[in-house]
């Protein structure tokens, strides 16, 4: 196609207004809002007891739900692409689900499973540990949103680089731990790094499957984005919420650019 | 360790053409030492894991759903507000849709085809709403577009409001989806097209449109399957007015705090048949035009 | 950079994040209170998991502080959630860990009873289980554009009334008490009562917010013309200084809001310490302080002129009691109000 310099600079206008507009004046407007009654407002509203703990709680989430996901998103991956598992589909699609659920129908479905008249709900009785409206609720919602990410960036990474290594190093006499650690284990890393940092956003992130399965308690079972939430409907402190947000904000741009780095790592190789 | 001694079966595993139920050692292999099979004890442990954390919740919200039978069922999902929930969020999700078709591949030719200054920022910036939770896209565009708008203009309680808060969250999807495509896209055609006399739009229309299609399509279905089930962006902005502005999502959750569970659950699985609908749609689309192109190539 | 150096640098970030997560934290979310200056949960007085409706946090913000400054609240450490009345009782009743409830109705209360977890004498005392309330009042926006006075003002076509889901919020059972009170005449011409609410919630009435707090907030943010919600939330949003103002019609509802403890809380003790105070005289104006009627007959006199009486005040005993009123008026598909309310949403 001829590019005229007049289509090609329409062209860019028209694509630059959209994604500036649409994703920059809003966060620009929130910036401005957060720091104009100065940083330190910034830093107060963020140091409170409860936001505190609020930061506390989402990251100890995600402390849990990354070890989790690394670990079996693993497993799932080898499994999918050189096991020779039956049902590869099913599993594939499975995997896949969470992509497709809403996280207001997540949390639906962890309380019909796990709530106190749900499928487990006897687990509570007889145990005394309270999934739904305590820390395990939590927990098991954000490993449901998070599930998919590990499998689908490591598994391409496994075919792409086929057996031949690993059948070399088991022809030479190592166990398959020792193969996993230190021929698939390297060829994955970046593929897996990516994967993770995607996991770590996307479990800072969630909102809408954790509000139904949390109680809500500000310096208990408040996470970030619970935060942010209560902060402007039930305080009404319109500031705080800002606030937050740009914490948050602050936390998904350096997962941005940690993506944008890894990604020309990955597909360097 | 053992290492030696399997180390015959893993290769064996790994290079056999036929394998058998993965794990199990082959037949007739004279006597090995008793073990659990590694394998099958990850394939166990793998579909223990995806049946607990996915499988199970969703069976328990099928069975709560039909706990008033097929006829509850019925009832809870074409109750007039469910009915009116789930034309707003198809509506605005058709809509969004097509906004991003449209302004995604417009950004895709323009990340792809130009280059300007600051254009990598650009590219960057594109991934930021996956990265970026949705409440705060929520009070981002609320900040911009709600009551105390800067600029006048208030989105907050309408449609609109909907419709720029799911464009928000949406718009990786077409362009991320269509960005490979056109850097793969061979300009050679597009010069023959040129060369022999055709405008830029009959170009566009006939050359590259075609093979950017099923890219764009996956990325719209995409970007139509996330709009359907969206919550956290919505629902500062949309003002959950029934009828008008309530999303399923919103709808579901009101079920469950006015304590109808079946309610909830009945509307769930009906808004997870669409999304599962839409993706199988794709898949079965984005799999008979791959063919289609082999089969041209 | 080989495998080594990537496990270091992924320790090393990992480890970051665990200890500036290890900071104290604490329930309070006001600016420049430190974690530090609360006493450590588990303290000697204990933690008492408050569960309230969703607008009287302007009144805990200043009991919690008094009760923890008094003898019987020494140490005592409180977490609190506030939510539409319904969903709160709703999530107690799930297993949700509290101590302390105080909900918008009493319905929401007895559900807890029925479910084991409050005593049945909770209200046994000589205030009915009740330390404070407020009436059903008219909020409009400044200057009161419409001319807004009583009841059959909101019938004027083009009004648009905010209240929230009665099914979720107590604040919306009161909101359409006071009406139907009033044109029923106590409920005895039942017929004239149901014909007001049918047309307000037919013709006037499009959002449904879920709780009180969110109605205000729907309101404040331009949607509707009229508010119809507590007195207490009027008076917090006019002190906060919004453009608004409130209108009582002559003839409106008393409000009342229970209270009670959870009998199997972990917390029990103080927040059985915590409920009696709520009664004593210092209790109550702090109550009227945040604009709420105290129940205290002393302290009531004190506030009257906070609190102007209406012409006719209309009580739920007038109704014929709780009991009475849910089942026949707001019970999931067969009260007269619920039905109101399904139908209107068609």
């Amino acid at each position: 196609m001829i590019a005229t310099r007049r289509s090609t600079l329409a062209l860019r206008a028209l694509a630059l207004v959209y994604v500036l507009g649409l994703l920059a004046v809003p966060i620009l407007v929130i910036l401005y809002r957060t720091f104009e009654p100065g940083v330190g407002a910034f830093f107060d509203s963020i140091r409170t007891p409860a936001a505190i703990a609020a930061l506390n709680l989402s990251l100890l989430i995600v402390a849990i739900v990354v070890p989790l996901n690394v670990v079996f998103g693993i497993v799932t991956a080898i499994a999918l692409a050189r096991w020779r598992v039956p049902g590869r589909g099913v599993v594939q699609a499975v995997v896949d689900l969470p992509f497709a659920v809403s996280p207001i129908v997540v949390g639906v479905s962890l309380i019909m499973l796990w709530g106190s008249s749900g499928w487990f709900g006897g687990l509570e009785a007889s145990t005394g540990v309270k999934v739904i409206f305590g820390l395990p609720g939590m927990v098991i919602a954000t490993i449901f949103v998070t599930l998919p990410f590990i499998v689908r960036e490591v598994e391409p990474v496994l075919h792409e680089i086929g057996t031949e290594q690993e059948q070399a190093a088991s022809t030479l006499g190592a166990s398959g731990w020792q193969t996993f650690w230190r021929i698939t284990l390297p060829a994955i890393r970046w593929g897996l790094t990516y994967g993770l940092v995607l996991t770590v956003a996307r479990a800072l992130g969630e909102f809408g499957a954790v509000i139904m399965v949390s109680s809500g308690f500000p310096g208990v079972s408040q996470t970030l984005t619970l935060l942010v939430h209560s902060r402007y409907i039930d305080d009404h402190n319109t500031y705080g919420a800002y606030a937050a947000a740009t914490l948050l904000m602050g936390l998904a741009v350096a997962t941005l650019l940690l993506m944008t780095l890894l990604d020309r790592k990955r597909s360097a190789r | 360790m053992t290492a030696t001694t399997h180390r015959h079966d893993d290769v064996r595993a790994l290079t056999s053409p036929v394998a058998t139920t993965a794990g199990a050692p082959p037949a007739g292999e004279g006597h090995r030492p008793r073990r659990v099979p590694t394998r099958a004890l990850g394939v166990g442990v793998v579909g223990l894991w995806l049946s607990v954390i996915v499988l199970l919740p969703l069976a328990a919200l099928t069975v709560a759903s039909l706990e008033e039978g097929l006829a509850g069922f019925w009832d809870a999902v074409t109750a007039p507000a469910a009915l009116g929930a789930l034309r707003t969020t198809l509506l605005v999700s058709v809509v969004v849709a097509l906004v991003n078709a449209v302004m995604g591949t417009l950004i895709a030719w323009v990340l792809v085809r130009d280059e300007f200054p600051g254009q990598r920022i650009v590219n960057a910036l594109i991934d930021l709403p996956f990265a970026l939770p949705t409440i705060v896209a929520s009070i981002v565009l609320l900040s911009l577009y709600g009551p105390n708008s800067p600029v006048g203009v208030q989105l907050n309680a309408t449609r609109w409001g909907l419709v720029v808060a799911l464009a928000f969250v949406t718009l990786p999807f077409v362009v991320r989806s269509v960005q490979p495509v056109l850097i793969e896209l061979d300009r050679e055609v597009e010069e023959a097209a040129a060369s022999l006399g055709a405008s830029n739009a009959t170009t566009f229309r006939r050359v590259v449109l075609p093979t950017l299609a099923p890219a764009i399509i996956s990325g719209a279905g995409l970007a139509f399957a996330r709009a359907v089930g969206e919550y956290g962006s919505v629902v500062l902005i949309g003002g959950n007015i029934p009828r008008e502005t309530q999303v399923v999502s919103q709808y579901i959750q009101q079920q469950i705090e006015i304590d109808r569970p079946v309610n909830a659950a009945a509307v769930s699985v009906a808004l997870l048949s669409i999304s599962f609908l839409t993706l199988f749609v794709l898949r079965l689309w984005g799999g008979r035009a791959q063919r289609r192109e082999e089969r041209a190539s | 950079m080989n495998t080594h150096r990537f496990t270091l640098a992924a320790v090393a970030v990992s480890a970051a994040m665990v200890m500036s997560a290890c900071g104290g934290g604490g329930a309070s979310d006001t600016v420049g209170d430190s974690a530090a200056a609360e006493a450590p949960a588990g303290a000697e007085g204990g933690t008492v998991n408050l569960f309230a409706y969703a607008v009287p946090k302007v009144g805990y913000d200043k009991l919690i502080p008094a009760f923890q400054a008094s003898e019987a609240g020494k140490g005592v450490q409180f977490q609190q959630s506030y939510g539409a009345s319904g969903d709160q009782s709703r999530k107690v009743e799930a297993g949700a860990e509290a101590d302390f409830v105080n909900f918008s109705v009493e319905p929401d209360i007895t559900r807890l009873v029925d479910a084991g977890l409050v005593d049945a004498a909770w209200n046994a005392n000589e205030h009915r289980g009740i330390p404070f309330g407020s009436v059903v009042t008219i909020v409009v926006r400044e200057g009161n554009p419409k001319g807004i006075k009583d009841w059959d003002d909101l019938l004027e076509s083009g009004v648009e009334v905010v209240t929230p889901n009665p099914f979720s919020s107590g604040s919306a059972k009161w909101n359409l008490l006071a009406p139907y009170a009033a044109k029923s005449n106590g409920g005895v011409d039942q017929e004239a009562g149901l014909n007001y609410i049918s047309s307000l919630v037919g013709d006037h009435v499009k959002i449904q917010p879920k709780s009180g707090r969110e109605a205000t907030e729907a309101f404040l943010q331009g949607t509707g013309d009229v508010l119809l919600s507590y007195e207490n939330e009027a008076l917090f949003i006019e002190r906060k200084g919004e453009p608004v103002e409130h209108v009582t019609p002559p003839q409106t509802f008393k409000i009342e809001n229970p209270t009670a403890v959870i009998s199997k809380g972990a917390g029990v003790k103080a927040a059985t310490a915590f409920n009696e105070f709520l009664y004593t005289p210092e209790a109550q104006r702090l109550w009227a302080e945040a604009g709420f009627r105290p129940v205290d007959a002393t302290v009531a006199q004190e506030f009257a002129a906070d609190f102007p009486q209406p012409e006719k005040l209309w009580t739920i005993t007038d109704l014929g009691g709780w009991k009475q009123v849910d089942s026949t008026l707001f019970k999931k598909d067969v009260g007269a109000i619920a039905k109101i309310y399904d139908a209107a949403t068609e």
